[in-house]
């Protein structure tokens, strides 16, 4: 069991930017009454960032990635999301190994 | 779900059914987070606490891979601010879902917001209250899971290998794209999923990471609010 003075600083501070961020949007909100072009604006957060998240990975790393991507949202449309996950995985190796 | 029930299933039973996906598919990037810390320099008590305390896979990664003695604390702050800024927003939109929660339970609660928690607690939103005990098992389940098994990942090192062998990190992606396609609101989806996918490969090739995700995420935002709204009456 070790544990350097400045390293353990660094994880203190780390976490607490970190648990800052997940905090300050509960004090955000609330403030504003969203009508309209705010509130769909609003309302598009989940995607946006969950797309924005994964899309260089599915558009830029390699063929495999993006036809596997593909595939797993027609999967997406139609099955659960473990099943989803199953069928999107499976894929990625299969096309992995054809395209090296 | 789609079973007439008599008696319906409960909230914390919901919560574990839906994060355990999320959880499987966490595992191995925890190990292989733990098993680099270790490579890097880092004891096992240390990367316990850091998964511990900061419990962001991605931010966690990109410190690892910056870190070196003497640390850099400023660097990995600052690192870590941008690449969990995303937080804000998830917690802003979060906000009005969570009013069956107390004060203290969304301010301990949200100590455990993460993308995929978050996005299945807005799933949830979008077709029932949010409870308290799904909100609450759901995140610190996928938090244990986390700690565990990158302490596991720290202890077992290289013996684990890579996880691309088997596929297991397009997990991730996979569970991405299932929750954007379940959160989807209608047709202005599509642009706003395009503008925020553009952007952030755009900014990813030229600046790189972590920007990608703050300005895929703006150009995504930006799209709804541009869009004509669909229905006149409706808000």
């Amino acid at each position: 069991m070790r544990l350097d003075g400045t390293t353990v600083l660094a994880i203190t501070l780390m976490g607490l930017v970190t648990y800052l961020t997940r905090i300050a949007g509960l004090f955000i909100a609330g403030r504003f009454r969203l009508e309209g072009r705010a509130k769909a604006a609003f309302d598009a957060i989940p995607v946006s960032v969950l797309t924005a998240v994964i899309a260089p990975t599915l558009l830029t790393s390699s063929v495999a990635e993006s036809l596997a991507g593909i595939v797993t949202i027609v999967a997406a449309f139609r099955l659960s999301l473990l099943g989803t996950v199953a069928v999107g995985v499976a894929t990625v190796v299969l096309l992995r190994l054809v395209f090296g | 779900m789609t079973s007439p029930a008599r008696r319906p299933e409960p909230e914390w039973r919901a919560a574990l059914a839906d994060i355990t996906p999320a959880m499987v598919a966490g595992m191995p990037f925890a190990a292989l987070c733990g098993a680099l810390a270790i490579a890097k320099g880092l004891s096992p008590a240390e990367v316990f606490a850091m998964s511990l305390v900061v419990f962001a896979g991605g931010a966690q990664f990109a410190a690892i891979e910056i870190w070196s003695f003497p640390v850099p604390v400023f660097a990995l702050v600052v690192s870590t601010l941008l690449i969990n800024v995303r937080h804000v927003l998830m917690g802003a939109s979060l906000r009005p879902k969570l009013h069956a929660l107390s004060a203290p339970q969304r301010l301990l609660g949200c100590f455990t917001l993460a993308d995929e928690n978050w996005a299945l607690a807005e799933r949830r939103a979008a077709v029932r209250a949010l409870s308290p005990t799904y909100f609450l098992v759901m995140g610190v389940a996928f938090w244990a899971n986390w700690v565990v098994w990158s302490l596991v990942g720290a202890l077992l090192g290289p013996v684990l290998g890579d996880p691309k062998r088997l596929g297991a990190d397009f997990a991730f992606t996979a569970i991405f794209i299932a929750l954007i396609v379940s959160l989807r609101t209608g047709s202005r989806s599509g642009v706003v999923v395009a503008a925020s996918a553009l952007t952030a490969a755009l900014v990813r090739g030229l600046i790189g990471s972590p920007w990608h995700v703050l300005s895929g995420a703006m150009a995504g935002i930006v799209a709804a609010a541009v869009l004509p709204v669909d229905k006149p009456g409706a808000r």
